[in-house]
């Protein structure tokens, strides 16, 4: 890196700046807005050129309806962005424990790794739907003392413990990704197994895996919405109630629009910590 | 003579069916730098490595001044404090700066004072050279800068024995020198050392005593200007040969 900075000797000039060149820039983006209208044009054409067009506009595309719809939608989307973030902090924790438990290697430890992996196949066997369901209509009819009973507390319980089987997975891999000499280095200052795991390994896993937990950060926030089978009033169950009652279904489109103005963000904050993440990996090769 | 520091007698290893150690026979007196040369899968870096169990071996017996390291009485806290080794890879730990990588077994470990461990640490980086990049990361130091940082975290325990496994292999040759100068240096202050290396030249320099490593086993053992200048076994004088051939002595 700091090599080769003093450089007096001659050199092959810079490339000339093409800002404003006719042929390198601006005949390529006339050319990109020209197919854009093109292919963006025909299919708007071709949608509303249906006989049944009108009808579907008024039924999907009411603005009216939007508006009378907007507040109970978005008070049921607050509803589903809190399960959201609570949810998050509960997987996120409970994945790690479980990651963690799986990969001590103590043979005391044997029992909770099988235990362990028992979980991990039975919560990534059975469907998030189905979880839901049972969880959410199931339990509240145990009525078990001391534990709360609404079907929002359990279908929530039931997706943080299926998503954490997901998690646990992605952050073991990121501990396995953690060379073998960082464990030697550990045990050879004596520090314990756990320890090891703690100060040494377990950040360095983390940071490999942020960018798989940051996809499913994203898929969560949308995955939120299958509370509604339950009857939990989140974003699209108070859309669906309002179709229900108005026979129009633009509500569901308000819904939509409010996850997608979450989502994308995230999205694109995640594509941010994955690009990063290569950025450091690619430097530190160097 | 006096006792040695360490003893190890008899010691056996097998990967599977492969037998790495054979009968080992070593002893290591307090301030003596013993050096271990072979080709590589020798078995010379498992003998170190189990110096300080690091692995695990099936018969024999490794002994710190007179007694088992697997014994009760070094608790691994213990015989990792006076046993430290250092390793090709540096094996710095990424996500933490060279004074938190430096102090973390004195905190966690041996249940320094923040403050204390931090100043054992910061006369170490002082003396190698390392003070203004006390606050770095490992990725954004030298080859060269790391092992030092390393050294420095083996040392700051102050153990009796170090070991060092091919601590320049992965060196840039223009950074080999600036870590041997710290080993040198350790020497001259006594610390006794086993040693892994394929820098003859500076094994020749450093060492009280050459071991040469074969198949598991130590087919010579004697002084360094014995062993570079007049090796008794030929199998001694085939590797010399080898290494000559490449440029390395």
């Amino acid at each position: 890196m700091t090599q080769d900075v003093i450089q007096t000797e001659r050199k092959p000039a810079p490339p000339r700046n093409q800002r404003g060149d006719l042929r390198a820039t601006i005949i390529p983006a006339l050319i990109s807005v020209f197919s854009m209208i093109v292919v963006f044009g025909g299919i708007y054409w071709w949608i509303t050129s249906s006989p049944q067009w009108p009808r579907v506009q008024a039924q999907f595309f009411s603005s009216e309806a939007m508006m009378a719809s907007f507040p109970s939608v978005l008070a049921g989307f607050w509803v589903s962005m809190r399960v959201w973030l609570i949810g998050l902090f509960c997987i996120g924790l409970w994945g790690l424990v479980l990651a963690v438990v799986r990969s001590l290697r103590g043979p005391w430890f044997a029992p909770f790794r099988v235990l362990v992996v028992l979980y991990i196949d039975f919560f990534r066997g059975v469907p998030v739907l189905l979880l839901v369901l049972l969880f959410g209509f199931g339990i509240p009819a145990l009525s078990l003392p001391g534990l709360p009973n609404s079907a929002l507390f359990w279908g929530g319980a039931a997706m943080v413990l299926s998503y954490s089987a997901y998690v646990a997975e992605i952050y073991r891999s990121g501990i396995d990704s953690v060379h073998e000499g960082q464990w030697s280095a550990a045990k050879s200052l004596g520090l314990t197994e756990w320890q090891s795991m703690r100060y040494a390994v377990l950040p360095q896993a983390v940071r490999n895996v942020l960018p798989a937990l940051m996809n499913i950060v994203v898929a969560l926030q949308k995955d939120v919405a299958l509370l509604s089978v339950l009857g939990v009033r989140d974003a699209v169950r108070a859309a669906q109630i309002y179709t229900a009652t108005t026979f129009n279904y633009s509500s569901l489109l308000v819904a939509a629009a409010l996850f997608l103005l979450a989502t994308i963000p995230m999205a694109r904050l995640a594509d941010w910590v994955s690009r990063r993440d290569r950025e450091r990996r690619l430097q530190r090769m160097q | 003579m006096t006792e040695p520091r360490i003893e190890i007698a008899g010691l056996t290893k097998y990967y599977g069916n492969f037998l790495v150690l054979d009968e080992i026979d070593l002893n290591i007196a307090p301030h003596e730098v013993v050096t271990l040369i072979g080709a590589s899968g020798s078995g010379k870096s498992t003998l170190l490595r189990c110096m300080n169990s690091l692995e695990r071996w099936d018969h024999g017996k490794v002994l710190l001044d007179g007694a088992s390291i697997t014994d009760p009485q070094y608790s691994r806290t213990e015989l990792h404090k006076r046993v430290a080794i250092v390793f090709q890879a540096f094996n710095l730990f990424p996500t933490m700066n060279v004074l938190d990588n430096i102090t973390l077994a004195p905190r966690k470990v041996h249940k320094l004072h923040k403050q204390e461990a931090e100043e054992s640490a910061r006369v170490l980086l002082e003396r190698f050279g390392m003070s203004e990049h006390a606050d770095s990361y490992p990725e954004q130091l030298s080859g060269g800068q790391q092992q030092r940082v390393a050294i420095a975290r083996a040392l700051v325990t102050e153990p009796d024995v170090l070991l060092l496994d091919e601590i320049t292999a992965s060196l840039d040759p223009a950074l080999v020198g600036e870590v041997l100068a710290i080993i040198r240096d350790l020497k001259d202050k006594g610390l006794t050392m086993a040693i892994v290396t394929h820098e003859m030249s500076f094994a020749r320099e450093v060492s009280d005593r050459v071991a040469f490593l074969e198949g598991g086993r130590i087919l010579e053992e004697d002084k360094p200007e014995k062993v570079f200048s007049d090796p008794q076994m030929p199998e001694t004088r085939q590797f010399l040969s080898r290494i000559i051939e490449a440029g390395r002595l």
